[in-house]
C-alpha cells in the first residue's frame, strides 16, 4: 500500500504544481485544495502503514494489545486538514473580492501592488 | 576592570555622560531661555574639561587610566575606556573648544526656530567624539565612531530644507559610514585573528600584528576607516560639502573633532601597526597628494569658509604624511601640528562665521575694510592666522619647525615629502591671510551695510583660541611637558622629549620656514590671478570625485531598480514558477547530494477495492485538470477528496476520515457558493507554449516527491515517538483515543496555536466580506423574504 | 434548494446534528471523535440550516455572533492551560478529577475543557465563514 500511495502522491503533486502555475485564480485555488491533500497523504505515508487497526486502546487494557496504526501523523494531519480548510476559505473569499474589484481573474493583470510602468525613483537627495 | 584609580577614573563616567545629559535637556531649556540656554549648556563641556584637566599631571607622568564594565561577556565585549597622553589632549580639545563652540552657537543661532534641537545635536556629537577618543574596547570604539558619523549627519543636514545641505549630509554619512564599516571589519579581524579585544591589548601586541600574514588586510581596512573620516583624497569631497552646515558645526567638526578622528586612529595604531614599509609608503603618498591638492583648492576657492575647509583637507594630508614618515621627530611634528591646527582652525572658522554674520557675505572679493567695524574679530583672526602661517612666537611655528626637522634628510623619500610640505605650507600661509586679512583691510565695499560685531559669545571663542596659540608657544616648557610630550609618547610608543621653543635658531629648518613665508607672501599677493588660473584648469578637467559621487549614487539607484525589476517583476506566475523550480531543484538536489535515490520498488499487491479507490483519486485529479465547466471541476474535486477520506478510513485512521469527509463537504459547498457567482470557466486559458513548461515542472515535482517518499519509505523507521504516545496515552493522560490525546494533551500548545490560526482565518474572511458590504452601503436583507 | 420539505426538516436535522456533534466531542477522548470533528459536524449543521432557511434565522438561533463563540472557545482553551499554571505545574499540563455524580463516576479534566474550546473555535470560525458566504449571495 505504501508504494502505491507513493505513486498517488506523485500524481497529486504533479497536478497540484501544474494547477498552481496557471495564471487564473480559480485554477490556482483548485491547486491549493489539492495541495492540502497531497501534503496530508505525504505525511501519512511517511508515518508508514504497518497496521490498519485504529490507534485506540481497547477497554480494559493499559496499552494497545496489538500493532496499531501510527497515531502521530494522524494527529498532525487532523489539524492540518482543518487549517488548510480555513485557509482555503480565506483564499477563496480573497480571490472573489479581488475579482469583483479588478474585474479579472488573470494574475498578470492584477498589478495594483506592483504597477507595471513604475519609473525610476527620484535620483536627487 | 581592574585599574580604577585616580580622580579622572572616579569621574570618568560623569565626564562622558555630561554632554549627553546636556543634550537631553537642551530643547526644553532652550524653549524657556531662548539662546541664553547656551550659558548653562556650556557648563557641561566645561565641567568635563575640568574633570580631565584635574588628571593632567598624573597623565603627564605616564599613568594610564582604565575604567569600564563588562557589556556582553559571552562575546568578550566590554564598555571600557582608556585615558593616556593621546586621549587626554584630544579630550581636552574636544571639551575645551566644545565649551566655546556651544557659547558661539548661542550667539550665532540666536533667533533660529530650531536652535534647541541644534544645541542638542551639537552636544550629542560632542559626547560621541569624547567617547571615541577615550574608548578602549574595540567594539566600544566602533560604536562611538559610528555615533559621530550619525550625529554629524544630523548636524550637516541641519538646514534640511535645502537640497545642498541634504546632499552634504548624505555624502558625509555614506563616505564616513562606509569607512566605518571597513574599520569594523578591520577591528573584528584583529579580534578574531589575534584575540585582542581592546586598544590596550593591541598596543602590547604590535610585533605579532606586524608579522601576521593578515597585516595587509587589517591595515587596509583600518586605513579605509581613517582616510574616509580624515578626508584624504579622494574621500575628501564630503568635507567641503559639509560646509552647508551652520558655521558652529564647521568650526567644531573640522578643527578638533570629526576630521581628527581618523588622525587619532592612526596615531593610536601607530605603535602597533606603524613603522613598516607599507605604512611608510601608503600614508605619505596619500598624505602628500591630499596636502598639495587641498592647499591648491583652498587658494582657488572664493568663499572664505570653503577656503578654510580645503586648508583643513590639506592639514589632514600633512598630518597623515607625517604619521606615515613614522620617525620620532615626525610623530612629534604631527602632535604639535595637530594641537596647533585645532586651535587656529577652530578660531578661524568662528571668525569666518562672524564675518558672515556681520557683513552678510563670505565671498572674498566682496569683502574688505571690516577692521574698523569688527576690531575684536580682526585681532582674533590675526592671532589665529599668524599661528597658521607658522610665525613665531605661536604654536604653529613650533609645529612647522619640527615638520622641517623631521624631513631634513637628503634621500629622495624625504626630499619629495619636504617639497610637498613646503608647497602645502606656503599655500596654506596664503590661505590663512586671505581669510584673516583680506576681509578686514582695504576699503569697505558699498554693499556691506552696517558691519558689526555679533556679541561676546561670538568673538570670545576665536580670541581665546588665538591667545592660547600665543601663550602655548611662549610657555613652551609647560606646554610640552603637559600636552605635546605625553601625547607624542603615547603615539610613538616610547618616551620622547620635545625641546623646540619659540626662539628661532639659525638652522636648515628655520631657513625652510623663512622660504615658506616668502613663498606664502608671493602667493597671497598673486592670489586673484592664481585663483583664476586654477579655476580655468579645473574647468578644463570638468570631472571631479564630487561629481563622481553623484554618478555613483545615481548608478546605485539605477542598479537597485534594475535588479528589483529582474527579481521582482510583479507577475505572480513568475514568482510561482521560480518557487516551484526551486522546489524541484531542492528535491532532486538533496537526493543527488546524499545519494538517496530509492531502489526500484516491487509492484504493489493490493485488493481490488483498494485499486478502485486509488484509481478514483487519480481519476478525480485528472478530471479537475481537464474540466470544462464549474460543475465538473467541483464534482471532480469532491471525488478525489472523498477517495482520500476512504484511504484514511481503510488505513486505520477513522478520525481523519471523518474530518476529511466533513471538510470535503464544506469545501464543495462554499466553492459552489462562490464559483456560481464568479461566472468564470475553470478551463485552462494558457497557450500550449506555456502549458508545456508548466506541465514539465509539475511532472518533475511529482516525480521528485514520489521518489523522495519512496526513499523515505524504504529506509528504517524510528517509532520511538509513537511508542511513547502509545505507552503513556492511557497511563498518564487517561485517554484511549491516542490521536485525541496527542491533540489535546501531549501536543496541546500546538493545537492551541492551530485553533488561533483557524480563528484568525475566520476573522479575515469576515473582514473581507464586510469591507465590500460597507462600501456598497447594502445591508443584507433577510433571505427568507426574497423569492427564490 | 428551498423546497418545502427541506425547509421543514432542516431545523430537526440541524438539532440532531448538533446533538450528535456534542456526543462526538465528549466521547472523543476514548473513541474516535473529538473537538475538531465535532466542531465540523456542528458547523455543517448550521451551514445546512442557513442554506435551507436563510442566514438570519441561523444567526437568531445561535444568539451569539459566531466569532464570539470562537473567541470564547479560544479563551476556554487558554484558561484550561492557565489553570495548571495556578496549581504550579507547567502550562497546559492535564489535571484530572473523578467526582461521583448521581452515583456515576464522571471524569473531569482540563484536556476536556481544552477540547471543548477547540470545538467552539471550529464551530464559531467555520460557521462564520459559511454564513458570511451564504449571506453574500444576496448582494
Amino acid at each position: 500500500m505504501e508504494i502505491a500511495l507513493c505513486f498517488v502522491v506523485a500524481a497529486l503533486f504533479a497536478v497540484t504544481v501544474y494547477l498552481i502555475l496557471s495564471k487564473h485564480i480559480i485554477r490556482m485555488l483548485l491547486g491549493v485544495v489539492l495541495l492540502g491533500n497531497s501534503v496530508n497523504l505525504l505525511i501519512f505515508t511517511n508515518g508508514r502503514i504497518q497496521s490498519i487497526v485504529p490507534p485506540i486502546i481497547p477497554e480494559g487494557l493499559e496499552v494497545p494489545g496489538e500493532m496499531i496504526a501510527n497515531p502521530l501523523p494522524q494527529a498532525l494531519i487532523l489539524t492540518a486538514i482543518v487549517i488548510s480548510f480555513s485557509f482555503f476559505a480565506f483564499l477563496l473569499v480573497l480571490s472573489y473580492r479581488a475579482f469583483q474589484d479588478l474585474d479579472t481573474d488573470d494574475t498578470d493583470e492584477m498589478r495594483i501592488a506592483e504597477p507595471e510602468d513604475e519609473g525610476l525613483p527620484p535620483l536627487g537627495y | 576592570m581592574d585599574q580604577l584609580n585616580g580622580f579622572v577614573s572616579d569621574f570618568g563616567y560623569v565626564a562622558l555622560i555630561l554632554p549627553f545629559l546636556a543634550a537631553a535637556v537642551a530643547p526644553l531649556l532652550t524653549s524657556v531661555l531662548k539662546s541664553h540656554s547656551t550659558w548653562l549648556l556650556a557648563l557641561a563641556p566645561a565641567a568635563a574639561f575640568v574633570i580631565f584637566l584635574r588628571g593632567i599631571f598624573e597623565i603627564a607622568k605616564g599613568t594610564v587610566h582604565r575604567w569600564g564594565f563588562e557589556w556582553i561577556p559571552s562575546f568578550d565585549i566590554a564598555f571600557s575606556f582608556r585615558l593616556d597622553g593621546l586621549s587626554m589632549v584630544f579630550a581636552l580639545l574636544i571639551t575645551g573648544i566644545g565649551t566655546f563652540i556651544i557659547l558661539y552657537s548661542g550667539g550665532y543661532m540666536k533667533g533660529h526656530k530650531d536652535q534647541g534641537q541644534f544645541y542638542s545635536f551639537m552636544l550629542m556629537f560632542m559626547g560621541s567624539m569624547l567617547g571615541l577618543v577615550v574608548a578602549d574596547d574595540l567594539i566600544t570604539l566602533f560604536v562611538f565612531w559610528e555615533l559621530t558619523s550619525i550625529t554629524s549627519f544630523l548636524l550637516i543636514g541641519f538646514d534640511h530644507t535645502r537640497e545642498k545641505a541634504r546632499r552634504g549630509a548624505v555624502q558625509a554619512l555614506v563616505i564616513t559610514g562606509g569607512g566605518g564599516l571597513a574599520l569594523l571589519a578591520g577591528l573584528i579581524a584583529i579580534r578574531e585573528l589575534h584575540g585582542l579585544t581592546s586598544l590596550s591589548d593591541i598596543l602590547e601586541a604590535g610585533d605579532a600584528l606586524r608579522e601576521s600574514p593578515y597585516y595587509l588586510a587589517v591595515l587596509i581596512l583600518v586605513l579605509c576607516g581613517a582616510f574616509t573620516k580624515s578626508a584624504q583624497m579622494p574621500f575628501h569631497i564630503w568635507l567641503p560639502n559639509a560646509m552647508e552646515a551652520p558655521t558652529p558645526v564647521s568650526a567644531y567638526l573640522h578643527s578638533a573633532t570629526m576630521v581628527k578622528a581618523g588622525v587619532y586612529l592612526l596615531l593610536r595604531m601607530h605603535p602597533a601597526l606603524g613603522e613598516t614599509t607599507l605604512w611608510m609608503t601608503i600614508l605619505p603618498i596619500f598624505g602628500a597628494i591630499t596636502l598639495v591638492v587641498g592647499a591648491l583648492l583652498a587658494v582657488r576657492a572664493s568663499d572664505i569658509k570653503i577656503t578654510l575647509a580645503y586648508t583643513t583637507v590639506a592639514s589632514l594630508g600633512l598630518l597623515v604624511m607625517l604619521i606615515g614618515v613614522s620617525s620620532e621627530t615626525a610623530i612629534i611634528a604631527a602632535t604639535l601640528y595637530l594641537i596647533a591646527h585645532s586651535l587656529f582652525k577652530g578660531g578661524l572658522f568662528m571668525v569666518a562665521g562672524s564675518v558672515d554674520h556681520g557683513a552678510h557675505t563670505r565671498e572674498i572679493h566682496r569683502l574688505g575694510g571690516l577692521a574698523r567695524h569688527m576690531p575684536i574679530t580682526f585681532v582674533a583672526a590675526l592671532l589665529c592666522a599668524l599661528s597658521m602661517g607658522g610665525i613665531t612666537p605661536f604654536v604653529g611655528f613650533l609645529a612647522k619647525e619640527e615638520i622641517y626637522h623631521a624631513l631634513e634628510y637628503g634621500d629622495f623619500y624625504h626630499v619629495a615629502l619636504l617639497i610637498a610640505a613646503i608647497a602645502g605650507n606656503a599655500l596654506m600661509f596664503a590661505a590663512a591671510f586671505i581669510v584673516a586679512l583680506q576681509p578686514f583691510v582695504g576699503t569697505k565695499p558699498q554693499h556691506i551695510d552696517h558691519p558689526h560685531e555679533s556679541g561676546l559669545r561670538v568673538w570670545l571663542g576665536p580670541l581665546v583660541l588665538g591667545a592660547l596659540s600665543l601663550v602655548g608657544a611662549l610657555y613652551y616648557g609647560v606646554y610640552h611637558e603637559l600636552f605635546s610630550s605625553p601625547m607624542a609618547t603615547a603615539s610613538y610608543g616610547e618616551a620622547v622629549e620635545i625641546e623646540i621653543g619659540w626662539v628661532p635658531h639659525l638652522n636648515l629648518a628655520f631657513a625652510l620656514s623663512c622660504l615658506t613665508i616668502v613663498l606664502g607672501v608671493i602667493i597671497y599677493l598673486a592670489s586673484t590671478q592664481i585663483r583664476q588660473k586654477l579655476a580655468q584648469f579645473l574647468a578644463a578637467i570638468g570631472w571631479g570625485p564630487d561629481y563622481g559621487f553623484d554618478q555613483a549614487m545615481r548608478g546605485l539607484v539605477r542598479l537597485a531598480f534594475g535588479v528589483t525589476l529582474i527579481v521582482q517583476p510583479g507577475r505572480l506566475d513568475y514568482y510561482m514558477t521560480t518557487v516551484m523550480i526551486a522546489l524541484v531543484a531542492a528535491l532532486f538536489g538533496s537526493m543527488w547530494w546524499a545519494d538517496g535515490f530509492p531502489s526500484v520498488p516491487e509492484l504493489p499487491d493490493l485488493l481490488p477495492y483498494e485499486w478502485i479507490i486509488l484509481g478514483l483519486i487519480v481519476f478525480g485529479i485528472l478530471a479537475v485538470v481537464v474540466s470544462r465547466n464549474r460543475l465538473q471541476a467541483i464534482v471532480s474535486l469532491g471525488i478525489q477528496g472523498y477517495a482520500v477520506a476512504f484511504i484514511f478510513m481503510l488505513q486505520g485512521a477513522p478520525d481523519l476520515a471523518f474530518t476529511q469527509f466533513m471538510v470535503e463537504t464544506l469545501s464543495v459547498v462554499i466553492l459552489a457558493l462562490v464559483m456560481t457567482r464568479l461566472k468564470l470557466s475553470p478551463s485552462d486559458h494558457r497557450p500550449l507554449a506555456q502549458k508545456l513548461p508548466d506541465a514539465t515542472i509539475g511532472v518533475l515535482a511529482g516525480i521528485g516527491f514520489g521518489l523522495f517518499l519512496l526513499a523515505v519509505v524504504q529506509s528504517d523507521f524510528d517509532r520511538s515517538l509513537s511508542d511513547f504516545f502509545e505507552r503513556y496515552s492511557y497511563a498518564i493522560a487517561h485517554g484511549r483515543n491516542i490521536v485525541n490525546v496527542i491533540l489535546v494533551d501531549f501536543r496541546g500548545i500546538d493545537t492551541m496555536g492551530e485553533i488561533a490560526v483557524v480563528m484568525t482565518a475566520g476573522l479575515a474572511v469576515l473582514a473581507l466580506i464586510r469591507i465590500r458590504v460597507g462600501r456598497r452601503g447594502i445591508r443584507t436583507n433577510d433571505p427568507m423574504e426574497v423569492t427564490p | 434548494m428551498r423546497t418545502i420539505i427541506f425547509r421543514f426538516t432542516a431545523p430537526y436535522l440541524t438539532s440532531l446534528m448538533v446533538l450528535f456533534s456534542i456526543f462526538v466531542l465528549l466521547r472523543g477522548h476514548n473513541e474516535p471523535g473529538g473537538g475538531f470533528i465535532g466542531g465540523l459536524i456542528a458547523a455543517s449543521a448550521f451551514a445546512i440550516y442557513g442554506i435551507a432557511c436563510g442566514v438570519a434565522p441561523v444567526r437568531r438561533a445561535l444568539h451569539f455572533h459566531p466569532m464570539a463563540i470562537a473567541a470564547a472557545g479560544l479563551m476556554l482553551a487558554v484558561l484550561s492551560g492557565v489553570l495548571s499554571l495556578l496549581i504550579g505545574v507547567e502550562f497546559l499540563t492535564g489535571l484530572w478529577a473523578f467526582p461521583t455524580f448521581l452515583g456515576t463516576e464522571v471524569a473531569l479534566s482540563t484536556p476536556l475543557f481544552f477540547d471543548i474550546g477547540v470545538y467552539l473555535v471550529v464551530v464559531g470560525a467555520i460557521s462564520s465563514i459559511a454564513l458570511a458566504l451564504e449571506e453574500t449571495e444576496t448582494d
